[in-house]
Parts: C-alpha cells; sequence; structure tokens
C-alpha cells in the first residue's frame, strides 16, 4: 500500500446473511490525521461496515487493508455492566490494556477527555456523558493511530455533544490520529469531517462534505430541506435509487 | 471429630473455593439458568457412567462438559428464545438420565444421593480428586483472569484490544462443567445452582472490585460449608441442603447493605 500515512483501506466490502444483503461495495480509506465519517439512516449497514473494519466480521467479498501493527482505539456503540459487577472508572480503564497500567495513566486519559473527577467511583453510577468519555479515555489508553467511533455522543444531552464533538477534533489534532466516526448528526459532520461516506446498504455518495450535501441521494435520504442547509456545493451523481434502495444503473431495465 | 465430618468439611470447603469466583462470572453474565441446565445434565452423565462402566464423576464431568459446548453453540440459534432452549435441554437429559438408570439391572442407583447431594458419604479417593480439580480450577481461573473478564463486560471492545473472546467463552464454559460436576457431589444436582449463585450474590453488598467479590464469594462458601455441616452434625439436618440455607443466611444479611431504589 502506499505511503506510511495509510491507515486502513476497505475495499468494495459486501456483507450478506443468507440471501440479505446488508451492505455491498463500500470504499473506506482513512489516513493519519483525518477524520472519516460513516452517515445513513437505521439499518444501512454503518455498524456493519465498521465491525469489518475492525476485524470483528469478515466480509462476504471484499478486503479490509490494516498498516501492519496497526494500533485501534475502539468505542462501541453501547456498554451497559451488569449491576452485580462492581468494577470502578480506573478499573475499567485498566482492563484496555494487558499490561499493568498506573494510575497515572489513567489519569492522563482522563484529564484529556474531561472527566478526572470520576476516575474511582462505580462504573454503574456515571452518567451518559461521562461513559463516553470514559471509553473514549479507554480508547486513548491504548496510544491508537486510528479511533474507530461509533455513535459517539449516543445518550448525551445537545451542549454535551458539541462538547464531545470538539473533544474528538482536538485529539485529532494533538495526537494526530485517523479517525472513523459513526454519526447521525449531519450538521456537525458536515463542519468537522474531512470526508463523508453516505450509506445506505451500498455507498451511495463519498466525498467531502460539501459535495456529498448537494448529492440527490442524500437529499432523497435526509429530505430536501436539510441538505439545502448543509449544502453549498454540486456534483454530478452517477446512478438513482429504487424505493428499496437498489441502484439503477444503465444496466437495468425497468423503473 | 468424626472422620467422614472431617473428609466432607475437606471437600465442601474445595467446592465452596472454586465455586465463589466461577458464580461471580455465572452472575455477571447473567448466566444463571445455563448453570441449572448444566447441571441437570449431570443426572444423565451418572447414569452413562455406570452404563459404560467408569466413575461417575467422570461420566458427569464428559457429559457437562459435552452439554455446555452443545449449549453454546445453541445460543446462536433464532426463533427461540435462551432460556426456552435451557429449559429443553435441561429437562430431555434430566429424563433421558432417569429412564437409563431405570434400565440398569446391575447396580441400584441412590437417586436422592446424586439429586440432594450426599457429602458425608465422599470417601478419601473423593476428596483428593476434588481438591485437585480445585487447584487445577484456581490456576486456570488466574491465568484466564484479565481475558475473562474483559470478554464479560464487553466482547466486542475485548475482542478488538486483543483477547480471544471465543476461547475465553468456551474455555468459562468447560470451567463451569467441571464445577458443576464437582458441586453435584456437595450439595446434589438440584441445589448447584445455589451454590454457585447465592455466595456471589450476597459477595456483592461489600465489594468494589471484581476481585473482591470472588474472593468474599469463596469465603461465604467456606463458611456456609462448615456451619452448614455443623448443623447437619448437630441436629441431623441434611448436610447439602443445610449449606445452601447457610449461604442463603449470608446472602439474606447482605441485602441490609445493598443500597435500596
Amino acid at each position: 500500500m502506499a505511503d506510511d500515512n495509510q491507515l486502513i483501506t476497505a475495499q468494495g466490502v459486501e456483507v450478506a446473511f443468507g440471501d440479505n444483503v446488508v451492505l455491498s461495495g463500500a470504499n473506506v480509506n482513512v489516513r493519519k490525521g483525518e477524520i472519516v465519517t460513516l452517515i445513513g439512516p437505521n439499518g444501512a449497514g454503518k455498524t456493519t461496515l465498521v465491525r469489518v473494519m475492525l476485524g470483528l466480521m469478515k466480509p462476504t467479498t471484499g478486503t479490509v487493508w490494516r498498516k501492519p501493527g496497526l494500533r485501534v482505539g475502539y468505542m462501541p456503540q453501547r456498554l451497559s455492566i451488569d449491576p452485580a459487577l462492581p468494577i470502578t472508572v480506573k478499573r475499567f480503564l485498566r482492563l484496555g490494556v494487558p499490561e499493568k497500567v498506573t494510575t497515572n495513566a489513567c489519569m492522563q486519559v482522563l484529564e484529556e477527555t474531561g472527566a478526572i473527577d470520576i476516575l474511582n467511583n462505580p462504573m454503574q453510577s456515571i452518567s451518559g456523558g461521562e461513559l463516553q468519555r470514559v471509553l473514549l479515555a479507554r480508547a486513548l489508553l491504548r496510544q491508537p493511530e486510528l479511533l474507530v467511533l461509533d455513535e459517539p455522543v449516543q445518550g448525551v444531552d445537545i451542549t454535551g455533544q458539541a462538547d464531545l464533538y470538539r473533544l474528538i477534533q482536538s485529539i485529532r489534532q494533538n495526537r494526530q490520529v485517523g479517525v472513523v466516526m459513526v454519526s447521525h448528526d449531519l450538521h456537525v459532520v458536515m463542519a468537522q469531517t474531512d470526508h463523508v461516506v453516505c450509506l445506505n446498504q451500498h455507498v451511495c455518495c463519498a466525498g467531502h462534505p460539501s459535495q456529498v450535501s448537494r448529492h440527490p441521494e442524500f437529499v432523497a435520504l435526509f429530505g430536501d430541506e436539510v441538505a439545502s442547509t448543509l449544502a453549498v456545493y454540486a456534483h454530478d451523481h452517477d446512478h438513482q435509487h429504487g424505493l428499496d434502495g437498489h441502484v439503477h444503473g444503465e444496466h437495468c431495465d425497468h423503473g | 471429630m468424626d472422620d467422614f465430618i472431617l473428609r466432607a468439611l475437606l471437600a465442601g470447603v474445595a467446592v465452596a473455593i472454586v465455586a465463589g469466583p466461577l458464580g461471580a462470572f455465572v452472575v455477571w453474565r447473567r448466566m444463571a439458568y445455563f448453570g441449572g441446565a448444566l447441571s441437570h445434565t449431570a443426572l444423565l452423565g451418572v447414569a452413562l457412567g455406570f452404563l459404560i462402566g467408569v466413575e461417575p464423576a467422570v461420566g458427569v464431568t464428559l457429559v457437562v462438559v459435552v452439554a455446555a459446548v452443545l449449549l453454546g453453540g445453541l445460543q446462536n440459534i433464532r426463533g427461540l428464545s435462551l432460556d426456552t432452549l435451557l429449559g429443553i435441554v435441561a429437562h430431555a437429559a434430566l429424563a433421558l438420565g432417569l429412564i437409563i438408570a431405570s434400565t440398569l439391572d446391575s447396580v441400584r442407583i441412590d437417586l436422592m444421593a446424586y439429586l440432594f447431594g450426599d457429602i458425608l458419604s465422599v470417601g478419601w479417593g473423593d476428596v483428593i480428586w476434588i481438591w485437585g480439580a480445585t487447584v487445577l480450577i484456581v490456576a486456570v481461573l488466574m491465568k484466564l483472569w484479565h481475558g475473562l473478564l474483559n470478554a464479560t463486560v464487553h466482547s466486542d471492545l475485548a475482542a478488538v484490544e486483543g483477547t480471544n473472546v471465543r476461547q475465553m467463552d468456551v474455555m468459562f464454559m468447560v470451567v463451569l462443567a467441571l464445577v458443576v460436576a464437582l458441586s453435584m457431589q456437595v450439595v446434589g444436582i438440584l441445589l448447584v445452582t445455589a451454590l454457585l449463585i447465592i455466595p456471589a450474590s450476597g459477595a456483592r453488598a461489600w465489594s468494589k472490585t471484581p476481585e473482591t467479590m470472588a474472593v468474599l464469594a469463596a469465603g461465604i462458601g467456606v463458611i456456609a460449608v462448615g456451619a452448614g455441616l455443623w448443623s447437619s452434625y448437630q441436629y441431623d439436618m441434611p448436610a447439602g441442603p443445610s449449606i445452601v440455607v447457610c449461604t442463603t443466611a449470608v446472602f439474606v444479611l447482605s441485602l441490609l447493605k445493598l443500597p435500596r431504589v
């Protein structure tokens, strides 16, 4: 693969469960210091694509190339620890790394994500926003080159969401990590992302946010109003969709 | 002290030591019914053991390990919920075990002893194999602890961080099967789950880390074995059930300490 800055590349990824194709023809490429965002409606295959890229799941066809020895920090979409499991934030952070981690190292990453006060609190007692910051801290503790964030602002109130996105920005800046992020928040995506991949079981459109927001498929997915508040730039499109989301190309003889 | 009480105490203490931490994982992973289903299959192991002429303990261990792996596979079946599948496997195995037991002409299996435990009749040979298994299980648990705990908290996150989650799940089930085979001798098939989940649940109130909970659970189990055997000896009560009642007493006490909603 090309240069040193290349972190991960997914090419022609297709995932099918039996006859049910949930994702096809997905290409994603992440470079050092770049934020790539996956957007799309529920069931579009965003989390599936993330799982394939993380190696948690094998694609039916297609390949995923990772930089050899790539260190990945992952922030899962959901975390619910059984109330019967007594575990503090500090202990939870330490679980993420096989070697012994000093309290100091734990404090440093919590400081970075703004959750230093809850170091010794039980995991089950912290708020949604604090949980996201702890998960982010655990990802950072591994000194990652690539951060994979599956809906990082889930369960966080509006002001907290803005704070979290700012935090992700500053982490990218300070650490020069590559970021893959699944997100619903289009405004933030458009403002803070280098590259957008819009999924609806296949890649609808991909590119710089300003291009994507004018794409007819994007407009169809998210509505005219949303698109027009986001758009600044138009470009040509090469295919259209049936109602079920499948692609009408030149070889389509219906619709 | 009478010899048989000493043997019972030694066997019971060993089983309590492994049932504590294993029970903690059963509680954390919400697998209480899984443990129950496994213990029901143990009777099939006893019957098969007699049928092919091996020690019941060997038959039980083998059958329970097979059932554990089988149940692990069944978890992936869609269309029926896990608790239904567990109920089916548990009772089918129990029924099959009872049928096989009834067809054995040459031996009469003391069903009551297997269903409710017969700790007062363990021999020195049993004590040795129970302690051997205990040392082995504790060693395996300590080696796997970090990975097992990580996989319990969040399996995907653990996998990304390099834990072999599948291997952890299989190892956990195999060890759990071994513990079920051990516990059966102390409290019997019907009360095995109690020995796993009650000490662990009782330990929750006084624990701030997973490790303290595991150790405390073992401690509660050991105390309950002592107290249960003493009351059994003193008041002529059945030993296995007495032990379970003692763990329950500690659990009830711990309720005073647990926070309320």
